[in-house]
């Protein structure tokens, strides 16, 4: 079990913990997860690698109230579909009583445990989001 | 060549309890509040650990002083409570804030006074050439065993001091050191809850420690007590700061600034380090600061700062230490949410 998570978790760091993606420097289109060939530019593309500001905007969203093992204590929870100010879209957790969350509320990342794996596996972090005036 | 701090920054989790719901919960009717001079604590939430606080802190302390991440050449994480048993904080947090692999990192463990040990063994490279900038984190979610008198106290929060020799925002002119081995405070491996000494705790550990540790240092800079604008000491409830400031010659003006112990409750590794951030956030140029950790175990760091014209330079828009104790933002547990929380129900 370990040994089957821990390569895929570990090949997806920079993504989970600093939303590292992608810039085409040839259109200015952002990506994440990040691409390596540009959709609008295909073969003219210049990808380089860009850390998102992490902050974006809730697209939409729902209300987690029965979850895993895992997700258990964090129920009930929001999960998210967020616009990050840059262009992409990616879902995320949104920390935030649920009822302070809606369509239109502006988050900003923050660093959270994202899941373990069981009593003795790894620990997975990464990013989550806040709505943007919490001090949190 | 003067060595010191170049930034800073804190993070606390954003619920509370108040300790009278502890208090309620176990019968117990005697005023706990009063006699520990502790109203509420802090609680991380379901998914925040040593690790996510001690990121958050050092994301802060990187935002503040406009700090590029690839300077950095070490990290050292200070907590009784590293996720892992083994396999560090500190690389996680080097990888979060984006540090290169140039780097050295450790995690370092001295019950609540690894922070501030983090900060001496970066001084010493930074101050040897041998780095340009160092990371010293102290960052815990401490854990009470359900009932126990712990339980009132033990609190989470972190908070990260960015050490260097350029930009100092404060000077850290001297520091002395006081250690032995005294079995005041303990966890086996493998344990969920500490165990400790009752009343062997004051005395011969915490008094015992924090004032020779201070004393040493007067005593080795030739300074005293009037010397300085504010002092911090490590903040294991409101009442043993306010003693052992009184028998070493401090005013309760000079500690009130930093003593946030009673809002937050006793945040271990990030104790005295978030008692000192909570000073520098309000210090002008020419200030300086004494602050003293205790660790069980047993030992105490003394530390004499002196704060520079840089530290009006610091930005960010990073909260400040009172923006994360402020009444409005916090969001109060009862005991059942709490033990929730905690992952306490294991009984
Ligand atoms: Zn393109």
């Amino acid at each position: 079990m370990t040994m089957s998570t821990a390569p895929r978790f570990w090949r997806h760091i920079p993504q989970r913990y600093n939303l590292i993606g992608t810039h085409c420097a040839n259109c200015g289109e952002y990506y994440f997860p990040p691409r390596e060939i540009c959709p609008n530019c295909r073969r003219d593309t210049v990808m380089e690698d860009y850390k998102f500001e992490g902050t974006g905007t809730v697209v939409t969203y729902t209300v987690i109230h029965n979850a895993t093992e895992d997700f258990k204590r964090q129920t009930p929870y929001t999960l998210a579909i967020i616009q990050l100010d840059e262009g992409p879209r990616l879902t995320g957790q949104v920390v935030a009583d649920p009822d302070d969350v809606e369509i239109g509320t502006k988050v900003k990342s923050i660093f959270r445990i994202l899941g373990k794996d069981g009593e003795k596996g790894i620990i997975y972090y990464g990013t989550k989001f806040v709505p943007a005036e919490s001090s949190a | 060549m003067p060595a010191g701090i170049v930034s800073y920054g804190v993070y606390i989790p954003k619920y509370r309890i108040r300790v009278e719901e502890i208090a309620r919960v176990w019968g117990d009717e005697s005023d706990v509040s009063g006699n520990l001079n502790v109203f509420k604590k802090s609680v991380p939430d379901v998914d925040e650990d040593a690790v996510t606080i001690a990121v958050e802190a050092s994301r802060n302390a990187i935002r503040r002083g406009r700090i590029d991440p690839t300077r950095i050449g070490v990290i050292y994480a200070g907590s009784e409570s590293h996720p892992y048993a083994v396999k560090p904080t500190s690389t996680i947090v080097g990888e979060a804030i984006g540090t290169n692999t140039d780097l050295t990192a450790a995690d370092f463990e001295f019950a609540c006074k690894a922070g501030t040990a983090a900060i001496q063994a970066c001084l010493g490279l930074v101050s040897a050439g041998m780095v340009d900038l160092g990371m010293a984190i102290g960052s815990d979610t401490s854990q009470g065993a359900p009932g126990d008198a712990l339980e009132y106290t033990a609190a989470a929060g972190g908070a990260a001091y960015v050490i260097g020799k350029d930009d100092l925002i404060a000077e850290i002119e001297d520091f002395y050191s006081f250690t032995t081995d005294t079995p005041d405070f303990w966890r086996r491996e493998g344990m969920p809850y500490p165990e400790h000494g009752g009343r062997f705790t004051g005395e011969p550990a915490y008094f015992k420690h924090v004032t020779n540790a201070a004393r040493g240092l007067m005593r080795k800079m030739g300074v005293s007590p009037e010397d300085y604008d504010y002092a911090v000491f490590h903040q294991p409830n409101g009442k043993f700061p306010l003693r052992v400031a009184r028998q070493l010659g401090f005013t309760k003006e000079q500690i009130d600034q930093g003593l946030v112990v009673p809002e937050i409750g006793n945040t271990y590794s990030g104790s005295c380090l978030i008692g000192l951030a909570a000073t520098l956030d309000v210090a002008r140029p020419g200030d300086r600061i004494f602050a003293v950790s205790f660790g069980s175990g047993a030992g105490s760091d003394a530390f004499s700062i002196m704060v520079k014209d840089e530290i009006d330079e610091l930005g960010g828009g990073v909260p400040l230490v009172r923006d994360y104790i402020s009444d409005t933002k916090n969001e109060y547990l009862d005991y059942a949410m709490y033990a929730k929380h905690k992952g306490k129900l294991r009984l």
